[in-house]
């Protein structure tokens, strides 16, 4: 495996301290307050429970990642050579792309290492809010007319969020 | 990349990211559970202040969208403005204070402080827009 494949182990190492810290601070709580602490607990493998399958799927394309995007192709799809079509594919990805963070980092890193620009990865993460399953939740809250003027500020707004991050991480590198 | 090659490679990944993951939903989970009772109570009644505390409240929370929508709802019903509820909901979905150790990991420390610099001042800003906006129309 070649050395820039190779995941960056050194960045992980403090996530089995993360874990004890927590456990720690549950242990805290559940002295103080048992029902709580239970709460969260019962809250915490319910959810764990539900990702499981998504870990899965995000397991197996991740493997589809590293296997057919190469760094030329990605590049070409959603690197510095993709143009506008890059931002299109960003915005549309951003969308339909579905699941928590948790397990869309993992995917989005990948592309990263294979050449995805910053930009794109914004504009990714921001459409995620236009999910077209949770449109009819919100449009029963909060109405059709809302519901339509949010989504277009937030196409818009992801486009900025791109834009504005890369020249920032541009600004501020040291 | 091989198949094998890609199998270790991912694995190796899962390894390291997992147990940053199960610590981060079990901290969300313990946050939920302290202050899921307190969302109203938090809210002013200034229509200056309660956009940035919505904004705010959104930061530290988490769970998927559909949560902050039915919140956001009770929290009309409580009488809270519209703009501070779309703020709520904007930075509930957007800024991810739990979440920036395991963005960090996977894209740089840089990218996930300015990039949830920015989502914060734009779910303010998207929230006046869409109540000017709703306004206009």
């Amino acid at each position: 495996m070649k050395e820039k494949d190779r995941p960056n182990i050194n960045s992980f190492s403090g996530g089995k301290k993360f874990l004890l810290s927590i456990l720690v601070i549950y242990l805290a709580v559940a002295v103080f307050n048992f029902h709580t602490a239970e709460a969260a607990v019962i809250s915490f493998l319910k959810m764990f429970g539900r990702i499981i399958p998504i870990l899965g799927i995000v397991f197996v394309a991740m493997i589809a990642i590293n296997m057919f995007f190469t760094r030329e192709r990605t590049d070409r799809y959603l690197g510095s050579k993709s143009g506008i079509m890059g931002w299109i594919y960003a915005v549309i990805s951003g969308i339909l792309l579905l699941g928590p963070p948790y397990v869309i980092y993992p995917l989005l890193g990948q592309l990263k290492k294979r050449g995805m620009r910053n930009s794109f990865l914004a504009v990714v993460l921001y459409n995620r809010n236009v999910k077209i399953p949770f449109l009819p939740p919100l449009i029963y809250y909060f109405g059709v007319k809302y519901t339509v003027v949010l989504s277009i500020y937030i196409i818009v707004f992801s486009i900025l969020n791109g834009l504005l991050l890369e020249a920032l991480l541009k600004k501020f590198k040291y | 990349m091989s198949v094998k090659q890609s199998v270790v490679s991912t694995f190796q990944v899962f390894k390291s990211f997992m147990p940053v993951m199960i610590g981060l939903l079990l901290f969300i989970n313990l946050l939920n559970a302290c202050f899921r009772d307190y969302y109203t109570d938090i809210f002013s009644g200034n229509p200056v202040l309660d956009p940035l505390i919505g904004t705010i409240a959104g930061s530290i929370s988490f769970g998927i969208p559909v949560t902050s929508y039915i919140v956001g709802g009770e929290l009309l019903e409580d009488g809270v403005s519209l703009l501070a509820v779309t703020a709520f909901i904007m930075a509930w979905t957007t800024v991810g204070l739990a979440m920036l150790p395991l963005e960090a990991t996977f894209f740089g420390k840089r990218f996930a402080i300015i990039r949830n610099t920015i989502n914060f001042f734009f779910a303010i800003i998207i929230a006046i827009l869409t109540i000017y906006t709703l306004k206009v129309l």
